[in-house]
């Protein structure tokens, strides 16, 4: 087990500088390209992990899709080179309190409902058999009511779009 | 899994030769298919003989190429993003190693055996988007700009047709994993007859045609050249790149063809293996060691088959207007595939 806290260690320290500088940095591409890394650094921690298919997803999903469509949008309206975009704005304050307040709140609430439990370390690999019989069995309803959340996300999407 | 040609390698020496493998199957494909089918095939389609001066048959032209690509200055536009600039090619290059990380060769023969082989091979491709978006927005020049975007709203749209045609071989195999896929397919049989085995291009064509289509796209060759239609974006995104950052664009976009074609070949033609019957082998245990020489070499046949089509299409056709080309991902392709999903799930159940 020493070896993956030596590399959780590495790869957490590197999405925690990428973290920071996604907020410090005042170039908005800059800052979207900077949270790749630490989107990318999620999926090598999923990896430690042995959860290939939640890795796997996580680079298809964010990195391959959402991010894409983020850079995609920020360059086609509001992205000059070298230019200060003006990201930062009287708000920024008030954010890092209400950051603390949610770390506070995750922390608590992971401590609270696993405690001292921990990870078989001989690494049982979770197959994708076993999490698609999960989806598809005890959680099909929660998985139909995401279903229905995106489903309304991409008619509101249609709605705004269209011109008539 | 120890053991290559019934010799042990320990642990390392697996690691160092799966490293050294890694560069030969991604480079050899590369530089044969750019002389093979860009220089001289597309010569004979045109009427003109291509390189004859470098070598016998101008097959040392494209090392002058890249000694030439190698010794030339590199450029970088006074307002580019300077880092971001540098760092777009080798993203692109990443992808295409990352993709053929997951292709195996032969029943020994394989650099990982992932779980989730034909998934992550759609994960990481879509990588190199990223690469081509930052090159774009990087270069500080309208045109790599247009073209960079046009290759992202391209490469988006022709994603998803890929990834649900691939579905079906998924849902006919049972598996995600690349090495069972070709198990399943060479010890399969068709009609009850094994002598072919259960190649999946003639169970899943439909699935097949798209995803050829898809991979046509996703390389942005002719007629899905539209981000880098060098009549009116002038290369696009790598308009601004010289030297040896354009011989990495270069060597991506044929490596990447190979791989994607290595990859084509695993799902729909039985990949490394010849039908499991004709050897009376019947597991991947039983089939003889000798078949991690004779896979790569098999693998590599299937894959200049596929490149071959790939490159005769791009010659062939003129270019797609751009919302021709979006609509065809949107309205034929994804229609299609969705339809085969249903059908094959279906006919998986009913049989």
């Amino acid at each position: 087990m020493v070896a993956q806290n030596i590399g959780f260690a590495i790869i957490a320290t590197i999405m925690v500088i990428a973290a920071i500088r996604v907020v410090t940095t005042s170039n908005v591409v800059h800052a979207a390209l900077w949270l790749v890394v630490v989107l990318a650094g999620v999926a090598a921690q999923y990896i430690l992990l042995a959860a290939e298919f939640v890795a796997v997803t996580q680079v298809l999903v964010y990195i391959g899709a959402v991010m894409v469509l983020f850079l995609f949008g920020t360059m086609l309206t509001r992205s000059r080179i070298g230019v200060n975009s003006g990201l930062n704005n009287r708000y920024s304050n008030l954010g890092i309190p209400v950051a603390m307040v949610l770390f506070a709140a995750m922390s608590l609430a992971l401590a609270d409902s696993f405690g001292t439990e921990k990870l078989p370390s001989d690494g049982s690999l979770v197959t994708t058999q076993q999490i698609s019989d999960q989806i598809f069995g005890p959680y099909l309803l929660p998985f139909w009511a995401l279903s229905f959340v995106l489903l309304a996300a991409v008619i509101g999407a249609i709605v705004l779009a269209r011109k008539d | 899994m120890h053991s290559l040609l019934a010799v042990v390698i320990p642990y390392w020496g697996q690691s160092l030769l799966r490293v050294l493998g890694g560069l030969v199957a991604v480079l050899l494909p590369a530089g044969t298919i750019v002389y093979v089918f860009l220089f001289k095939m597309m010569s004979f389609m045109q009427s003109r003989l291509g390189p004859m001066e470098a070598g016998p048959y101008g097959s040392m032209q494209l090392f002058a190429e890249v000694g030439k690509w190698l010794q030339k200055e590199d450029i970088q536009p006074d307002n580019a993003d300077k880092r971001i600039f540098r760092m777009a090619p080798i993203i692109v290059l990443m992808s295409t190693f990352l993709l053929v990380a997951v292709v195996p060769f032969g029943p020994d023969a394989w650099f990982t055996n992932f779980e989730t082989g034909v998934f992550y091979a759609l994960a990481v491709s879509s990588i190199s988007v990223l690469g081509i978006l930052m090159a774009g927005w990087s270069s500080a020049n309208k045109y790599s700009l247009l073209g960079g975007l046009r290759a992202a709203g391209q490469l988006i749209a022709y994603e998803l047709p890929m990834v649900l045609a691939v579905m079906g071989v998924v849902i006919q195999a049972g598996t995600m994993n690349l090495q069972q896929i070709v198990l399943a397919q060479n010890a399969g049989s068709i009609f009850g007859t094994d002598i072919v085995g259960n190649p999946y291009v003639l169970t899943q064509f439909v699935g097949f045609v798209v995803f050829m289509i898809a991979v046509q796209a996703e390389l942005t060759q002719a007629p899905f050249d539209m981000p880098i239609a060098e009549s009116e974006l002038v290369s696009g995104y790598m308009t601004e790149y010289s030297g040896f950052r354009f011989l990495i664009f270069f060597i991506g976009e044929f490596a990447t063809a190979g791989v994607f074609a290595m990859i084509a070949s695993t799902l729909f033609l039985g990949g490394w293996g010849v039908p499991f019957s004709w050897f009376g082998w019947t597991s991947m245990d039983s089939v003889a060691n000798w078949m991690n020489v004779a896979g790569p070499l098999i693998v590599f046949t299937k894959m200049m088959v596929l490149v071959f089509l790939i490159m005769w299409i791009r010659f062939s056709y003129p270019r797609f207007r751009e919302d021709q080309l979006q609509r065809f991902a949107w309205k034929v392709l994804i229609p299609i595939s969705l339809a085969n999903i249903m059908v094959t799930a279906v006919l998986k159940v009913a049989f």
